[in-house]
């Protein structure tokens, strides 16, 4: 297993909520991937080399200059590794340059339970924000794809574990209205570990209000495309995630209901290799097409615009 | 210790099995204890009581679990006058942590599907301990389809500590089966109500949880995760699980505070357990009032209204 899957991996071990890793909000697991020999060199002597200047591929262990693999949109051009992407640098890069604008911005979450475990809520939400420089997990827009309008959300993994809370379920569920309001296509990529314990049944009754809303998109017949990427788990999994008109994933991505650590210890053996990855769910009729995130813009387009049936996109 | 009883409930155990010895012991006898078996009775009640209280949200966990607390087939064997199940997804398997079919209660045509705990070690396994795999979720949505096409009400009843993750059921799509349970439920054209009669345990719970009324039985409770798992992830040690108990707010007076249920539905003293008849008996008229309530609204309506209510679950700030 790839050392970031690895910890991705029990980012999302629980079944249904987020496994919530705090030096995720801290430092950029990106970062971490960097090997210490040359961590010593960016952190030690005079003339430094830049801090994160260098990314060591998850894929094929290739050190990359980090500009370069942001303009491949994190993805490794050696082996093609899908690297995590932060959810405005995704948005930005999907909808046409410069179209995008954000909607239900100002939605913040509240602790109704005062819930409390080693930290209380309100101190994970503050450091979630000021790591992130975020409100919470999803962020939601209206834009064109190829000029046509349409709305799209996508997960903040960082803010977390991507999971689902109030306010997540709130801006979907607008993002939703509004494509349905104006006969536009939704699309929401999701990185999450799931459900957000802090928020008890509050957060899972976000799955109940998502699908709801999905189900009126369904009866007006506006087109919904879901795009699962790393890691997809739980409660988004169990709703807004599988409940694409049309399912897309991006090549390896970790998507179940139940996270492998989980399954381990239920059933007590090893998992089959590949197993919950993009390509097993693709076999096994889970999914629609795996496609590459440097070709999404397109593939989406096209998709779109058959089930919109408008005339090929340029 | 009596393995039929919690621990907090010992007490009464003891002075249950005192008033059983003082039965036997008179059997036959000329003296007459009826006056000790009554003060006998009074004390168990007021020790019973005294116990339920000031339950703890963790006691309260652990009698949602109660060994012999009544599950589905329990309620539907005392409230309906005649039930027949009816098995099977129509396409992987019949699955029997989710039991439902055809009834009548009151005369009043009506689908029931629940999840169905066993009881011994045999009927456990068989039941998966009421841990649902995608074809139970499949069974039901199917079962909700005929109601609809049918035009009759649907019951459902909630009791598994969450869906089965196992590699067969992620195999054969255990989110999107849930899924689809909640996007169809939330348009199914004929009144719903759901009841948390045991365990609702999150998304596996959810999946047949969607509808016009959730009603919660007193000491039934309803999480996004158990208190074991969210203890086990938060704070590193499923000792924690009192403490999760505690903070995740699952119990039926706690969630009617926060608005996420609609009616709490009075337990017999001591618990559904103690005495079976009578909570069926007032889940029974509960259930008819409800239906009674829902069964005249236009369903243009009703789906408004169900709309409007999940659209309102949520709490956050917007500034």
């Amino acid at each position: 297993m790839r050392p970031e899957d690895d910890k991705r991996d029990n980012a999302a071990a629980a079944p249904g909520p987020a496994r919530q890793k705090e030096e995720v909000n801290d430092v950029s697991w990106l970062q971490k991937l960097v090997s210490s020999r040359i961590r010593t060199q960016s952190n030690g002597g005079k003339g430094k080399v830049p801090e994160g200047v260098w990314e060591k591929c998850g894929g094929c262990g290739t050190v990359l200059y980090r500009p370069e693999l942001e303009r491949n949109l994190m993805v490794c051009p050696k082996c093609a590794h899908h690297h995590a992407i932060g959810a405005r640098v995704r948005l930005a890069a999907f909808l046409d340059e410069g179209s995008g604008v954000e909607i239900a911005a100002n939605l913040a979450p509240v602790d109704a339970l005062k819930f409390k475990d080693s930290k209380k809520y309100r101190d994970r939400i503050a450091a979630a924000e000021k790591s992130t420089g975020e409100k919470d997990a999803l962020i939601a827009m209206r834009g064109t794809l190829k000029g046509r309008p349409l709305a799209a959300c996508a997960f903040e993994f960082s803010y977390m574990g991507g999971s689902m809370g109030s306010v997540v379920g709130e801006k979907f569920t607008r993002a939703a209205e509004l494509a349905l309001e104006e006969r536009m296509p939704l699309v929401c990529f999701s990185a999450t570990g799931g459900a957000r314990m802090q928020e008890g049944l509050l957060s899972l009754m976000q799955m109940a209000k998502t699908s709801a809303a999905l189900a009126r998109l369904r009866d007006a017949g506006v087109p919904y495309i879901s795009v699962l990427t790393h890691p997809t788990t739980g409660g988004v999994s169990a709703s807004l995630g599988m409940l694409g008109d049309i399912n897309v994933a991006e090549p390896k991505a970790l998507i179940g209901f139940a996270g492998p650590r989980v399954i381990e210890q239920t059933v007590r053996e090893t998992l089959p290799p590949g197993f919950q990855r993009s390509e097993f769910l693709l076999e096994h009729g889970a999914l629609d097409l795996i496609v590459d995130r440097r070709e999404m813009r397109d593939k989406l387009a096209d998709l779109l615009a058959i089930l919109t049936r408008q005339p090929k996109p340029a | 210790m009596n393995p039929n009883f919690l621990d907090f409930e010992q007490p009464i155990a003891e002075l249950e099995a005192k008033i059983q010895e003082l039965r036997h012991a008179s059997h036959g006898q000329a003296f007459n204890i009826e006056d000790e078996i009554g003060r006998l009775k009074e004390k168990l009640q007021a020790k019973t009581a005294e116990i339920f209280r000031d339950l703890t949200p963790w006691q309260v966990t652990q009698l949602s679990r109660h060994p012999a607390r009544p599950y589905t087939n329990d309620y539907i064997a005392a409230i309906c006058d005649e039930f027949h199940e009816l098995a099977g997804d129509r396409a992987f398997a019949d699955d029997a942590a989710i039991v439902g079919g055809l009834g009548r209660i009151d005369g009043k045509p009506v689908m029931i599907i629940g999840h169905q705990k066993g009881r011994d070690t045999k009927t456990k396994v068989r039941r998966n301990f009421g841990m649902p795999r995608p074809e139970g979720y499949r069974k039901a949505l199917r079962l909700m389809k005929l109601a609809e096409r049918f035009g009759l009400p649907v019951l459902t009843f909630i009791d598994t500590p969450g869906a089965y993750p196992g590699v067969g059921a992620e195999e054969r799509g255990q989110s999107e089966a849930i899924a689809r349970n909640l996007l169809e439920m939330a348009e199914l054209r004929v009144p719903v109500i759901c009841t948390v009669i045991g365990e609702g345990g999150s998304g596996g719970a959810l999946a047949i949880g969607v509808g016009d009324r959730t009603l919660m039985l007193q000491y039934a409770t309803y999480s996004v995760i158990s208190p074991e798992g969210c203890a086990s992830i938060l704070w590193k040690s499923a000792e924690k699980a009192r403490d999760a108990a505690e903070a995740l707010g699952l119990t039926a007076p706690r969630l009617k505070e926060l608005g996420l249920i609609d009616e709490i539905v009075p337990e017999p003293l001591g618990g559904a357990h103690r005495d079976p008849e009578a909570m069926a008996a007032t889940l029974k008229s509960i259930l008819l009032g409800t239906l009674a309530e829902l069964e005249p609204i236009p369903v243009a309506d009703l789906l408004e209204r169900r709309y409007q209510r999940l659209r309102g679950y949520g709490a956050f700030s917007e500034g």
